[in-house]
């Protein structure tokens, strides 16, 4: 920051200071808040049939038998669903995922998707239809290993109406969502030049959102006829959209609501429930309910997606990183959501990292269907898979170098200023990785934990890093929106889109027009979302929602102010020009005159013609990158290969952290899901494509006896195009836990991992024990 | 079947199936705080107090409480309240889906252990998972509330 921006910030009020959340008394005394909390129980219970199978088509499907039971009330097959194919993916339209569901599909492309949409009066009544549907498959060969997708003569979506509305190079006849080639420079001649080159392909596997609340969704039909879902979903916006394509119906007979949201982390920006209790809705003119189980969560929504990144690295024998070049290929499963967006993120939100000495780089990738669930949306989007490839490599490069991976990175990494190529040539605004860096290796004392010690007692101590970037948006294509109006007494109404999943965004959007109206937060509720009562907003994902809906918010509560301003001058009769507002309201500069906010909202209601109502939206050209570093010291047992993390230290340049406790929050939930996806959370499949780890028995999320001592720290910069000068945080925290503890397992045990999770199995069988 | 049992203080009576589960008898009875996360009795956030004992309302039939005594975060207001204002202080609530569970296992902690160590808190609260925090948040709201309360103890 330079000394001005340091003023400006020093200035603010409300932002960069730590509230509790506007919710905390709701949440933290059990209030009903959620989904289930808040919706009626004597609905339809909806439930699906599934596949058995990985890939087969229905040939026959009874129903006759089910339906006698009592209280079953509707039964649903592929034959009963419009035929337009559509995406589940929540993204701006025209979406870059493809048009490739229905539904209820005569194919089914994994083990669990959908045969049979059942619905009826009780839970048990709809456990035993869906025993009861006699189903015939004709079994077909299924693509499970997604090296082989690609050209496969198995083809998993042969459909003629398949369709990508924009050309991200997929084709449907080839197992492609996606495919792109992207070569800046002479790669291969700097290559060549270099004194070192390696190359290694990186494994991760499709980790869990695992958010405690699962998916679930109530529909009935309003007093208008028309449907109301009531979700819980990370954007209602395209949720109404994506329902209304579904049901092929117009989007003007949708409308979408959120209450609270037990967590996302990404999954909910992707349809996975909602489509189906609305359509029992619609057809049967029923409130309706769906209600994922743990299992279904685990085995039929929305993971991360697969990927191997292969990464060459070229460089001098003085640490130079003179070349980077990275194949990705993704794992999209049996529908493509998110599939062509996620693989780009694997090298634009990594190779950045290293800007200042890289001559040139090349990015290609392929993104392939198989027949396991399909992949979706999850915090750090591609880019968690992408910078554990970068990052785990850089961490080699040193090894082979014999330097201090500390001192390769800070000779290499991006600096404020600098255009960074392998991102848009976007420049580097507001950049601090150097001070986390250092900031970082202070704290922990990197300089004394960098060496393994070995303890005596069967364990060794070992230390490793990593850093890690992200976006604030996707740029030109995100829209947030705020709606300010004064209200009764001279508090204010805040009107959203965005979805607060316990990110905080309520609070801090708030905290953003608190600090402009120049009021106290309280004065200031919160009201989010709903698709008839909320202004726009593509909704919450990509990190956008405080650098994109905090621009709007900020913009929002100007001018509101200047209306005030208008207001007052009409009950003072004054020009515009001679009065200021304060925050108690607006006074005359020759001090002739004040009225308060309380009688400029009286004022508002009564033959009034100027808006006490406004709405502003905003879109960004750019998306700033946050940036971070981290260093983790582990113990490992070399007896049991049980890795022990004692000691974890981050520092995040997310811009101005306008919340920072609440931005603390999210780095230390960040991180401990990123050591899950490290060392515990596995996916595996039987011969049939059936996933192993299918509850939270067997798919090991971190407890907290698991994550060790979480230490996290800002360094602050300020983005000019940012709203009080802030980025994002809610992504980038969960990239840096995997290459860190892969390097650091590397230095106690001398094998470097390069398949995720690490587990305490894989240590054993790989432990060098010389 | 009938059963009858003391929920939140209030003696009640209610008919009931033979395999109706703790979880959704209380649940049924408006205490909606109790969560159901899992169905492998994992993680924790259906934690409710049985006759003074914490336990997972997912895995006992509410046939089983026939005369016993059930305690919800409902019935727990009062007892939380001193506590839970260090939670909103850190931010510790996030989504708050899984506050209930682990609140209510604090509560029951801190009548067996008045002074517990961080070491007993992550011992005992080990079984109530949170996917958002990463637990740090909730271990400085306990020890700065402890510390608080001590003083206070102190002072008098
Ligand atoms: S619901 Fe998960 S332990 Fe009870
Ligand atoms: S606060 Fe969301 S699961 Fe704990």
């Amino acid at each position: 920051m330079n000394e001005e921006q340091k003023k400006i910030v020093a200035g603010y009020k409300t932002v960069g200071k730590s509230f509790p959340k506007k919710v905390s008394s709701q949440l933290l005394s059990g209030q009903p808040v959620f989904t289930d909390d808040i919706t009626p129980s004597d609905c339809l219970v909806v439930k699906l049939v599934r596949s058995p199978y990985a890939h087969a088509l229905v040939t026959e499907i009874d129903t006759k038998v089910a339906m006698r039971i009592p209280g079953v009330v509707a039964i649903y097959t592929y034959k009963d669903v419009p035929q337009k194919r559509f995406t589940h993916a929540g993204q701006t339209f025209a979406e870059l995922s493809p048009q490739d569901r229905l539904l209820i599909d005569q194919r089914v492309r994994f083990v669990g998707d959908v045969v049979a949409i059942v619905a009826g009066e009780t839970e048990e009544a709809v456990d035993r239809a869906i025993k009861m549907v006699k189903v015939k498959y004709e079994v077909l060969e299924p693509v499970l290993d997604f090296r082989a997708a690609k050209d496969n003569d198995v083809i998993i979506h042969p459909e003629d109406n398949w369709q990508a509305l924009v050309p991200v190079g997929a084709d449907n006849k080839r197992n492609l969502v996606a495919h792109a080639e992207d070569t800046h420079g002479d790669v291969d001649g700097i290559m060549d030049d270099c004194d070192v080159v390696l190359k290694h392909s990186y494994h991760v596997r499709p980790a869990n959102q695992a958010m405690m609340e699962t998916f679930r969704t109530y529909t009935e039909i309003d007093r208008y006829g028309r449907l109301h879902v009531i979700s819980s979903t990370q954007i209602v916006y395209h949720c109404r959209r994506i329902i209304a394509n579904a049901l092929d119906i117009p989007k003007s007979k949708v409308r979408v609501e959120k209450p609270r949201i037990g967590g996302g982390f990404g999954a909910k920006q992707t349809v996975v429930t909602e489509v189906y209790p609305a359509f029992v809705t619609w057809k049967t003119k029923r409130p309706a309910k769906m209600i994922y189980s743990r299992y279904e969560s685990m085995i039929a929504a929305t993971p991360r997606h697969e990927m191997e990144v292969t990464i060459k690295i070229g460089a001098m024998n003085d640490g130079t990183i003179r070349a980077l070049d990275m194949y990705t290929l993704s794992n999209s499963g049996a529908y493509g959501e998110h599939g062509p967006t996620t693989v780009g993120l694997s090298g634009h939100k990594s190779l950045p990292i290293y800007t200042a000495n890289c001559e040139a780089h090349r990015f290609d990738y392929d993104v392939v269907y198989t027949n396991v669930q399909a992949a979706g949306a999850y915090r750090g989007y591609g880019a968690t898979q992408g910078v554990f490839a970068l990052e785990c490599i850089v961490n080699e490069l040193a090894y082979k170098l014999d330097m201090d991976p500390m001192e390769l990175r800070m000779k290499n990494i991006v600096r404020e200023g600098m255009t960074m190529p392998a991102y848009d040539n976007e420049v580097a605004n507001a950049c601090a990785l150097d001070e986390c860096i250092m900031r970082c290796s202070k704290e922990f004392d990197w300089e004394n934990k960098k060496n393994p010690v070995d303890l005596g007692n069967g364990k060794i101590r070992a230390a490793g890093m990593a850093l890690a970037m992200q976006g604030s948006c996707i740029s030109n294509v995100d829209v947030g929106s705020c709606t300010i109006k004064l209200g009764d007494e001279g508090t204010f109404n805040m009107l959203i889109a965005a979805a607060d999943m316990g990110t905080g965004c309520d609070t801090i959007l708030a905290q953003m027009a608190a600090e402009i109206l120049d009021c106290e937060l309280d004065d200031i509720s919160v009201f989010g979302a709903d698709t008839d009562a909320s202004p726009y907003d593509s909704g919450s994902y990509a990190s956008s929602t405080t650098y994109i809906t905090g621009m709007a918010t900020k913009k929002a509560a100007q001018s509101l102010r200047t209306n005030m301003i208008k207001i007052a001058a009409e009950m003072l009769n004054k020009p515009v020009e001679e009065l200021e507002y304060n925050g108690d309201g607006v006074y005359a500069k020759d001090g002739s005159g004040f009225v308060s906010r309380y009688d400029i909202a009286t004022k508002s209601m009564c033959n009034n013609t100027i808006p006490a109502t406004v709405t502003a939206s905003h879109s960004s050209p750019v998306s700033p990158p946050p940036w971070m570093a981290a260093m983790v010291e582990i113990e490992l047992d070399k007896e049991t290969g049980e890795v022990e993390i004692l000691d974890y230290h981050a520092v995040v340049d997310c811009g101005i952290p306008v919340n920072p406790a609440l931005a603390r929050v999210q780095a230390e939930g960040g991180i401990t899901q990123g050591i899950g996806m490290a060392l515990t959370e596995n996916i595996t499949y039987n011969k049939k494509g059936r996933i192993l780890e299918n509850s939270l028995m067997n798919y090991k999320i971190p407890s907290r006896l698991d994550n060790g001592r979480l230490n996290i720290e800002f360094e602050r910069s300020y983005e000019p195009t940012g709203p009080f000068g802030v980025k994002s945080i809610g992504e980038i925290v969960i990239n840096t836990p995997a290459p860190a503890l892969v390097s650091a397992i590397a230095k106690a045990t001398g094998v470097w991992h390069r398949d995720l999770p690490v587990t305490p199995q894989k240590i054993l069988l790989n432990m060098d024990y010389e | 079947m009938e059963i009858s049992m003391t929920l939140n203080g209030r003696k009640i009576k209610a008919s009931i199936e033979p395999n109706t589960l703790l979880i959704d008898f209380v649940r049924a009875q408006k205490c909606f705080s109790v969560k159901r996360g899992c169905e492998t009795t994992n993680c924790g956030l259906c934690t409710v107090i049985l006759d003074g004992k914490p336990v997972l309302s997912c895995s006992i039939l509410a046939a089983r409480c026939n005369g016993k005594t059930v305690e919800t975060l409902e019935g727990l207001q009062e007892e939380v309240a001193p506590f839970t204002k260090f939670l909103a202080e850190q931010g510790a609530d996030q989504c708050g889906f899984c506050n209930p569970g682990y609140i209510v296992n604090f509560a029951a902690l801190l009548r067996e252990n008045p002074d517990p160590t961080d070491e007993e808190i992550d011992f005992y609260l080990s079984g109530n998972l949170c996917r958002c925090t990463g637990f740090e948040s909730q271990r400085r709201a306990f020890r700065n509330y402890l510390n608080y309360k001590k003083e206070q103890e102190g002072a008098k």
